[in-house]
């Protein structure tokens, strides 16, 4: 067990260092996001009192598609000079590299939301009367569901030749549940704080489906790389 | 059954049960008709849009029984690693999204007239449309560029991932719908069939239910056997090549 989580470490700081160097991954998904909160400024008038209700979904937009970039890339990389065989062959688990790569992963997106998010506020003038604790756990559990399932995707769909279109369309369907409750417990912590306890139930939610789902893909990542 | 005990190694031949189950399915699916559009009366509010509703709800039985029939057949490849699991997972895979497109073609045809909509974001409707598109990425999954052995584990891994979401997908929307939406339309077509169905009209459909299940047996039995032909096709023309080079 310990082991398992030594190699993970080692894994997520392998990936966190050869970003520090590079900074190629969260460069991209920050400038992505940029650009989605530009488009989206276009879309929808900023100074109109009507966008406050998009904003729950925006954020959760970014989130969804600079990830994506991100996930995209983060066993491709590992195909390059056989590194996912070495790791393979290594006498690790094979659940302490889907684990390794959640946490790196993980951290990646939480970087881009921290900036991305304060600037999207920016930018739309919203002014936050929300509950700041919930939201960020909010944040944090919805995050993190989707990471975990879309790592598990990744390191499936990088064994395709047309990996960067085969993800999302593996992962969209799966994750909806996780969306639909995050989208809908952010709208209620950022402008509808009366019916604050149904926002508690929908965070329930998030914790079942994270449970859930980690437990299950921690599992069966062992067949995923399996040579 | 004979079906899951060959090893795939000789040639296929269609077996006596293939045979009857056809040929019962063809004297079952004019029945139904017959029921569906004359035995049974016209419904009296929707008229004889309502006549549909027979064969949506088999249909929509027909496409979760088939998708269960992948989840089993996915656990018992990761547990066995037989080809031939991962062969009927594959086939009811795709016969459950042919049955979930009749369902969701039937259903906005008839919602058109009931709800005068094509479409609601229903909690029933939105986890179908989840549920299909969850099942082509399945079928997608089967499309890939690998050998067959890398192939049959990632769709069972996603089979089996994608089954465990259908609950949640359900329930996560029906808690989305009764907390924060009223619900506009009623209880959505699908679930008519509890109480107040003339008997006439619950006989034909537990009828049509029935066919379309035969209907369903009779295509995964084709399938399955298209696809041994597949395979076999494949294996000789590997050894023809061995003989040319050797």
């Amino acid at each position: 067990m310990n082991n398992l989580f030594r190699a993970a470490f080692i894994i997520a700081g392998k990936d966190l260092y050869s970003e520090w160097k590079t900074k190629q991954v969260v460069t991209t998904m920050l400038i992505f996001s940029g650009l989605v909160i530009v488009t989206f400024s276009f879309a929808f008038d900023p100074s109109n009192n009507a966008v406050r209700a998009i904003i729950p979904g925006l954020i959760w937009v970014i989130t969804i598609f600079s990830a994506i970039l991100g996930l995209n890339r983060s066993f491709l990389s590992e195909t390059k000079n056989d590194n996912l065989y070495g790791m393979i062959v290594s006498p690790t688990d094979p659940s302490s590299i889907y684990l390794g790569k959640v946490i790196g992963n993980f951290i990646f997106v939480l970087i881009v939301q921290l900036i991305s998010i304060p600037v999207l506020f920016l930018l739309f003038d919203f002014r936050f009367f929300g509950h700041l604790p919930l939201f960020i756990i909010v944040v944090v559990l919805g995050t993190f569901g989707f990471i975990s399932v879309g790592t598990f995707l990744a390191g499936l769909a990088a064994n395709s030749k047309s990996s960067e279109m085969l993800l999302p369309i593996l992962l969209f369907p799966i994750v909806s549940p996780i969306i639909i409750a995050a989208v809908q417990a952010t709208k209620i912590l950022l402008i509808d704080l009366e019916q604050i306890s149904s926002a508690i139930s929908w965070m329930q939610l998030m914790g079942a489906y994270n449970l859930i789902f980690f437990v299950l893909c921690f599992i069966l990542f062992e067949y995923v790389l399996e040579v | 059954m004979k079906l899951i005990n060959d090893d795939l190694t000789a040639i296929p031949e269609e077996t006596l049960l293939h045979r009857i189950l056809f040929y019962l399915s063809i004297p079952m699916m004019l029945t139904a008709l017959y029921l569906a559009f004359i035995y049974t009366p016209v419904e009296r509010v929707m008229g004889v849009v309502q006549k549909i509703f027979y064969f949506h709800v088999a249909s929509a039985w027909v496409a979760f029984f088939a998708f269960f029939i992948v989840a089993v057949f996915s656990i018992m490849y990761l547990v066995k690693r037989k080809r031939i699991y991962d062969v009927i997972a594959g086939i009811s895979a795709e016969i459950g999204v042919v049955y979930t497109a009749i369902v969701l073609t039937t259903g906005p045809i008839w919602g058109r007239s009931a709800w005068n909509a094509w479409w609601s974001w229903e909690p029933r409707l939105t986890t179908t449309l989840i549920l299909f598109f969850m099942y082509i990425a399945y079928i997608m999954i089967r499309h890939m560029d690998v050998a067959w052995e890398k192939k049959a584990r990632f769709a069972s891994v996603f089979g089996i991932i994608s089954f465990i979401n259908v609950p949640i997908v359900f329930m996560s929307i029906r808690w989305w719908n009764s907390t924060l939406h009223p619900v506009v339309l009623g209880e959505g077509g699908v679930n008519e069939s509890g109480g107040g169905l003339e008997p006439s009209m619950l006989f034909a459909l537990i009828f049509t239910v029935f066919t379309m299940t035969i209907l369903y047996f009779v295509l995964l039995q084709k399938g399955v056997y298209i696809e041994r032909l597949k395979i076999q096709a494949e294996r000789l023309k590997e050894k023809f090549q061995e003989k040319l080079a050797g």
